[in-house]
C-alpha cells in the first residue's frame, strides 16, 4: 500500500469531501494561497477557488460564529483554527452556541460544521502555540472530539467529521503532519467512536491517543523484549468514547495506563480512569494510572520542555511498576 | 407619520398594528404569568420596542433569516409564530417550540426562518452573518436580520463580523434596538462616540430611524431588504426606542438608574401602538371602535393560549438526554 503524510493525508480527505458535496467549504486564517503555516491544506484553494476556501480577517471568534450560521441555515464548513491554543478564543461560538443549538432548538437546528486545529508540545514554540486542549471541549456537551493518530486515522475520521450533522473538533497533532503512514487509494471512513486495538496483550493495557498512540506503541515494544505483554488501545474518538472495547481491555489484562497529551489534572485521563475504575474495578489488580501533559505551562527550553509530556521510557517504567505490583499510588 | 394612505397598503398597515398588539399581548400575559410564580425562571419585555420588530419583519418573507436575542419575544412573533408553542415554550412544555429545552431566551419558530433568541449578549452576530454567507455562496436571494440591542455593540464580535460581511458584500442587516439601556447602565456611559459611526468605519451604509413609527421602520427596511437581494448589503439600522420594563420582568425597583417620569413620557408620548393607532384614525383606514375590537380578539387569543399552555404537559423525563446530539438517540445512556 502507498504511504503517504498526514497533512495529505488530511488534505485528501478535504479534497475528496469537497468534490462530493458542493456544500463543504473551507475558512480560516491564511487557508487559500498559503496553503495554512503548516501547508496541509495546499492546492485546494487552486482547484476549489477562493469561494470555496475562504481566507478570513485574523479574528477567530468571528469566522467561528460565522461558520455557524452558515452550517445552521444548511452549509458543512470546515473551520481552520490555526493552533489549538486559539480555541480559548472561540470558546463562545463554538461552546455556548454550536454546541447547544441542537439541545436548546428541541432538535430542531442542527450545526454540521468541523472544526480543524491541531494539539501537541515540544515544537519549541512556548506557553501559547503548544497546548493540548480537547479535554477543555470534550467536557461541554453537544461536541465531538476526534484525535488521529496517524494518516490513516486523520483521512477517515476528518472524512467522517465532515458528513456527521453535528459539531465535530478534531485534534491534529502538529509534530506528525510529516509523518508517513499506509492510507488506501480507495475511499474509506472511520467512524466517530470505535476505538482499534492495534497491538494485543494480556499484562497491561496502554491507552493512548494522538500522538501518545506512537509512545504507547514505542513503550510496548520495550516491554515485550522484557517478556511484559502490553495491549495498545487507540480510542480515536473522545466523544463518543468507545467505552465497552477499554472495558474489555482493562479486564482481560488487569491493569492500564491512560496516556495523552493534555494537562494531567481534570483531562481525559482521569476521565478514562475513572470509567475503567468504575466498570472494571473488580476485575483490576492495581489502580488505573494516568500519564497527561505536566500541569505548567509548555515551557520554551527544549531542556524543560521535553519534561513535559509522557515518553515511551515513562510509560515502560509505569508498566513495570503496575505489572511488579509495586503500591505506585502511594509513593 | 410620512407614509400617505393608498388603498393597497391599508392591510399591510392593519396587519403591523395587529402584530404590535400581538407582542403587547403576549408580554403582558407573559410578566403576570412571571408575577403570579406560574412562570420557571425570568424573562426580558419586549414591551414599548413593538415597531422595530414588526416594522423590520413585515419587510421580510419567510425565507429570509432572522437572528434574535434574550428580549427576543417580539422578534418571534413578528416573524410569524404563534402564541400557543410559545406560550408553552415559556412555561418549559413539550408542546413548545422547542420542546421546552429552550425557554424564554431560546424561543424560536424555527420554520419561520427564526435561528433563535440568544443568551448571550451579541453572540448571534456570527450565526447572522454565516447565514448571510450562506445564501451568498448558495446563490439564494434571503436576506439575514441580526437583532441586538445598544449593549451589544461593546462586544468585539460585532465589528469581526461587520468586516466580513463588507470585505464579502452579504446580505445581511445588522439592526441595533438602541432602547437607551445596556441592562441596568445607561447606554452613554458605557458606548463612546457614535453608534453609526462604528459600521461607517468599514463602509457600511448606516442609517438612524425613530424605533418608534412603525411605518418609517417598515418603509426603511423594505427599501434595504430589496436592496441587499440586489448584492448591495450589508446595511446598518439604529432604531432609537425604549424598553417599558427593567431588564428583566424581576428588575421593578429601577429608579436608581432610570427615572419613573422618564418611563412615563415614553409611554404616554411615544408609544408604538397609539401612534399607528392614531395615525390610523386621522387617515380614515380604521376607526377607534375598529382597533378596539382588533386589541380585544388578540387579547381573548393569547389569555386562551395562556390557558393551554399552563394545562399542557411538561416533556417526558427521558427527554433529557434527547437532542444532544443528532445521531445519538440519548447522550447518557452509557452512565451508570
Amino acid at each position: 500500500m502507498r504511504e503517504i503524510t498526514l497533512s495529505a493525508a488530511v488534505n485528501e480527505a478535504l479534497a475528496e469531501e469537497m468534490r462530493r458535496d458542493d456544500r463543504v467549504f473551507i475558512l480560516g486564517e491564511d487557508v487559500a494561497e498559503a496553503g495554512t503555516p503548516f501547508k496541509v491544506l495546499s492546492g485546494l484553494v487552486e482547484e476549489f477557488g477562493t469561494a470555496r476556501v475562504i481566507d478570513t480577517p485574523i479574528a477567530e471568534p468571528g469566522f467561528m460564529g460565522v461558520a455557524v450560521g452558515a452550517a445552521m441555515t444548511g452549509m458543512r464548513p470546515v473551520v481552520d483554527v490555526m493552533f489549538g491554543d486559539f480555541l480559548f478564543l472561540i470558546m463562545d461560538q463554538l461552546c455556548n452556541q454550536a454546541a447547544k443549538t441542537h439541545y436548546m432548538s428541541g432538535g430542531k437546528l442542527n450545526v454540521p460544521l468541523v472544526v480543524r486545529t491541531n494539539l501537541g508540545a515540544t515544537r519549541r514554540s512556548a506557553a501559547q502555540h503548544s497546548q493540548s486542549l480537547h479535554a477543555l471541549v470534550a467536557h461541554i456537551p453537544g461536541l465531538k472530539v476526534a484525535m488521529p493518530s496517524s494518516a490513516y486515522e486523520a483521512k477517515g475520521l476528518m472524512k467522517s467529521a465532515i458528513r456527521d450533522d453535528n459539531p465535530v473538533v478534531i485534534f491534529e497533532d502538529k509534530l506528525m503532519y510529516q509523518d508517513k503512514a499506509p492510507v488506501p487509494e480507495e475511499e474509506y471512513l472511520i467512524p466517530l467512536g470505535e476505538a482499534q486495538v492495534l497491538r494485543e496483550g494480556s499484562d497491561v493495557t496502554l491507552i493512548g491517543t494522538s500522538s501518545m498512540v506512537q509512545v504507547c506503541q514505542q513503550a510496548a515494544e520495550v516491554l515485550a523484549a522484557e517478556g511484559i505483554s502490553a495491549e495498545v488501545i487507540d480510542p480515536r474518538s473522545i466523544v463518543p468514547l468507545d467505552e465497552a472495547t477499554l472495558l474489555a481491555s482493562a479486564r482481560k489484562t488487569s491493569r492500564a495506563i491512560v496516556v495523552d497529551e493534555g494537562h494531567q489534572s481534570f483531562g481525559v485521563t482521569a476521565e478514562i480512569a475513572s470509567r475503567l475504575n468504575e466498570k472494571a474495578f473488580y476485575h483490576l489488580d492495581a489502580p488505573v494510572l494516568r500519564l497527561g501533559a505536566m500541569d505548567v505551562p509548555v515551557p520554551f527550553s527544549p531542556a524543560l520542555e521535553d519534561l513535559t509530556v509522557p515518553t515511551p521510557d515513562l510509560v515502560a517504567e509505569k508498566a513495570r511498576l503496575l505489572c511488579a505490583g509495586e503500591l505506585i499510588h502511594a509513593a | 407619520m410620512s407614509p400617505a394612505k393608498t388603498t393597497s397598503n391599508t392591510e399591510d398597515y392593519l396587519r403591523m398594528f395587529r402584530q404590535m398588539v400581538r407582542i403587547r399581548a403576549f408580554e403582558e400575559n407573559a410578566n403576570q404569568l412571571y408575577l403570579s410564580a406560574k412562570m420557571p425562571g425570568l424573562t426580558h419585555m419586549y414591551s414599548g420596542q413593538e415597531a422595530v420588530a414588526v416594522g423590520i419583519c413585515e419587510a421580510l418573507t419567510p425565507s429570509d433569516k432572522i437572528t434574535s436575542t434574550h428580549r427576543g419575544h417580539g422578534h418571534c412573533v413578528a416573524k410569524g409564530a404563534a402564541f400557543r408553542e410559545m406560550f408553552c415554550e415559556l412555561l418549559g412544555k413539550e408542546e413548545g417550540y422547542c420542546r421546552g429545552k429552550g425557554g424564554s431566551m431560546h424561543i424560536a419558530d424555527q420554520s419561520n426562518g427564526n435561528l433563535g433568541a440568544n443568551a448571550i449578549v451579541g453572540g448571534s452576530m456570527g450565526i447572522a452573518t454565516g447565514s448571510a454567507l450562506r445564501a451568498k455562496m448558495q446563490g439564494s436571494d434571503d436576506v439575514t436580520v441580526c437583532f441586538f440591542g445598544d449593549g451589544a455593540t461593546a462586544q468585539g464580535l460585532m465589528y469581526e463580523v461587520m468586516n466580513m460581511a463588507a470585505l464579502w458584500t452579504l446580505p445581511v442587516i445588522y439592526a441595533c434596538e438602541n432602547n437607551g439601556y445596556s441592562e441596568y447602565t445607561r447606554t452613554d456611559e458605557i458606548a463612546a462616540g457614535d453608534i453609526l459611526a462604528r459600521a461607517q468605519a468599514f463602509g457600511i451604509e448606516a442609517h438612524r430611524v425613530d424605533g418608534q413609527d412603525v411605518l418609517a421602520v417598515n418603509k426603511l427596511a423594505t427599501d434595504l431588504v430589496e436592496r441587499c437581494r440586489k448584492g448591495e448589503g450589508p446595511f446598518f439600522l439604529e432604531l432609537t426606542t425604549y424598553r417599558y420594563h427593567g431588564h428583566h420582568v424581576g428588575d421593578i425597583n429601577r429608579e436608581y438608574y432610570r427615572p419613573k417620569d422618564e418611563e412615563a413620557h415614553w409611554k404616554s408620548e411615544r408609544d408604538p401602538i397609539t401612534i399607528l393607532q392614531d395615525w390610523l384614525v386621522a387617515e380614515g383606514i380604521a376607526s377607534k371602535d375598529e382597533l378596539d375590537a382588533v386589541q380585544k380578539d388578540i387579547r381573548a387569543e393569547a389569555a386562551a393560549a395562556v390557558e393551554y399552555a399552563l394545562a399542557a404537559p411538561y416533556p417526558d423525563v427521558a427527554e433529557v438526554d434527547m437532542h444532544v446530539f443528532t445521531d445519538i438517540p440519548h447522550a447518557t445512556e452509557a452512565r451508570i
